[in-house]
């Protein structure tokens, strides 16, 4: 079984994660930029985030034989701090970069002014840039903020096919899914979406156009869900091919709208005794 | 690797993208051009995408070559790139820079534990720039990530006849041995070539 988790946050994850991932199926992943727990005072910091995204996080993964990619933003809850919003005006020098998929993740967090700018601002570089966007919904009045995404995304110059909306749920995958846009799930430990009701989703809704992921990151959270769901899946009487189109072809397909997946990275050598995640002095 | 080498490897649509990458390389700084960035460093950027992983070190050297890339805009480009530009900026000092001026971007190559951008940086502009102290350790960093050390350039003269290299090689194999762990076959060849075996 091959599986692709469109969003977690390797970042905060542990070599251990990288190697359970391997072992259940886990080949490719995208990382997207979003913020880290503690609110950040700089666009440098910023910087140094990306650049981590764009290189030492991606050496990580491939060392466990996953092929990393990111997508890269200004975050909509630190697009509230005007000391942050620098970052805006950076962004085109990090969306050429090879390794970025899309633009993301944006969308609203509070549903403010200031988010409403960065929103829109992201979604007309992700089409200056020839990128599709990754678009979070709000975890705080998320019908609300699904339907305000759906109206900005619209009004700007991307094509709802190269959007992604994610952290759907029962709730919101119904307008989601007219809006002609990508459905993402985020199937959680506790809150949110677990991989029974994914499993129900799927057979209302159909796996088309459908991306799950662990949204895995510093909070509780397992980066194993991706799997965890297939497993559901073929429980339920799904097919391998079912499978096979949820978690790996559709996410393929949309973030190969980028023209930028590389997903050959060779398999892991028996990591040397070590010599594993190479600390350079122990 | 020259033009045609690297045209052989590559499918007529990057060749054509190389084509017209060189061109605009070749008018770096000529144009007053009011753009933010220059049109060929966003071509360096996304060489990987549209000539390959495998040709990527090779189109961006030649960019850089292009370019006629000074010591402020390749360090200007390393700090930008990703970890694939770092290495190619990297890969392209001993043809660039005469000078120890570019040292900064292998020692911060050195730092990282990333084995591309250390591999990349004990080439020859270490070899020939890197004072003894720094050199030694570039080369226990090596023996550590398991960067073979044959990246190492001009290994065999710069550790012949260097006492303390050859101390601490045989102090990392002791501890390594104390610890009940394997001494990477690499070190003895470094120890060989100090000829200061001990
Ligand atoms: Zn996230």
């Amino acid at each position: 079984m091959r599986i692709f988790d469109p969003h977690i946050h390797m970042t905060s994850r542990t070599t251990d994660d990288y190697q359970a991932m391997y072992a259940s199926g886990v080949r490719a992943l995208v990382e997207p930029s979003f913020w880290l727990g503690q609110p950040r005072t700089s666009p440098a910091s910023f910087y140094d985030y990306f650049d981590a995204l764009l290189g030492w996080e991606p050496f990580r993964a491939a060392q466990y034989g996953i092929a990393h990619h990111c997508t890269l933003a200004l975050n909509p809850k630190e697009a509230n701090d005007p000391r942050c919003t620098p970052v805006l005006e950076e962004l085109p020098r990090y969306l050429v970069k090879d390794g970025v998929v899309a633009v993301g993740e944006i969308g609203y967090d509070s549903m403010t002014p200031a988010e409403d700018v960065a929103l829109a601002a992201q979604l007309q570089l992700a089409a200056e840039y020839a990128l599709p966007a990754m678009v979070h919904t709000p975890h705080r009045d998320k019908l609300t903020g699904l339907r305000r995404t759906i109206d900005v995304v619209r009004e700007s110059n991307l094509d709802p096919e190269h959007v992604l909306l994610d952290h759907l749920n029962e709730t919101t995958v119904k307008d989601a899914a007219e809006s002609g846009s990508w459905l993402g799930f985020s199937i959680y430990p506790d809150t949110k979406m677990d991989e029974d009701r994914m499993v129900s989703v799927l057979r209302d809704h159909g796996t088309d156009r459908v991306l799950v992921n662990s949204a895995a990151d510093w909070g509780k959270s397992d980066p194993l869900k991706t799997r965890k769901v297939a497993d559901a899946m073929l429980a339920a009487g799904f097919s391998e091919d079912d499978v096979d189109k949820v978690l790996w072809r559709n996410p393929v397909e949309f973030y190969g709208l980028s023209g930028r997946l590389q997903l050959d990275v060779p398999a892991p050598q028996a990591l040397h005794e070590g010599n594993s995640i190479l600390r350079g002095g122990e | 690797m020259n033009r045609e080498a690297l045209d052989a490897r590559l499918d007529p649509k990057a060749v054509a993208w190389l084509d017209q990458a060189l061109a605009e390389a070749g008018e770096a700084g000529k144009a007053q051009d009011n753009v933010a960035v220059p049109k060929w460093e966003l071509r360096f950027a996304a060489a990987g995408r549209h000539c390959g992983q495998d040709n990527a070190d090779d189109v961006r050297t030649l960019l850089l070559q292009h370019a006629a890339a000074d010591v402020a805009t390749l360090t200007r480009l390393y700090h930008q790139g990703a970890a694939a530009e770092r290495r190619a900026v990297l890969l392209a000092l001993p043809h660039r820079v005469p000078g120890p001026e570019a040292l900064p971007l292998i020692e911060d190559a050195l730092r990282t534990n990333d084995t591309r951008l250390v591999e990349a940086a004990v080439g020859p502009y270490a070899a020939d720039h890197l004072d003894p102290h720094a050199w030694r350790h570039a080369v226990l960093k090596c023996l550590f990530t398991g960067v073979p050390v044959a990246a190492v350039a001009g290994a065999e003269h710069r550790a012949h006849g260097d006492a303390e290299l050859a101390r601490m090689l045989t102090d990392f194999a002791s501890e390594r041995t104390a610890a009940g762990r394997s001494v990477p076959p690499d070190l003895h060849r470094v120890l060989n070539m100090t000829g200061e075996e001990s």
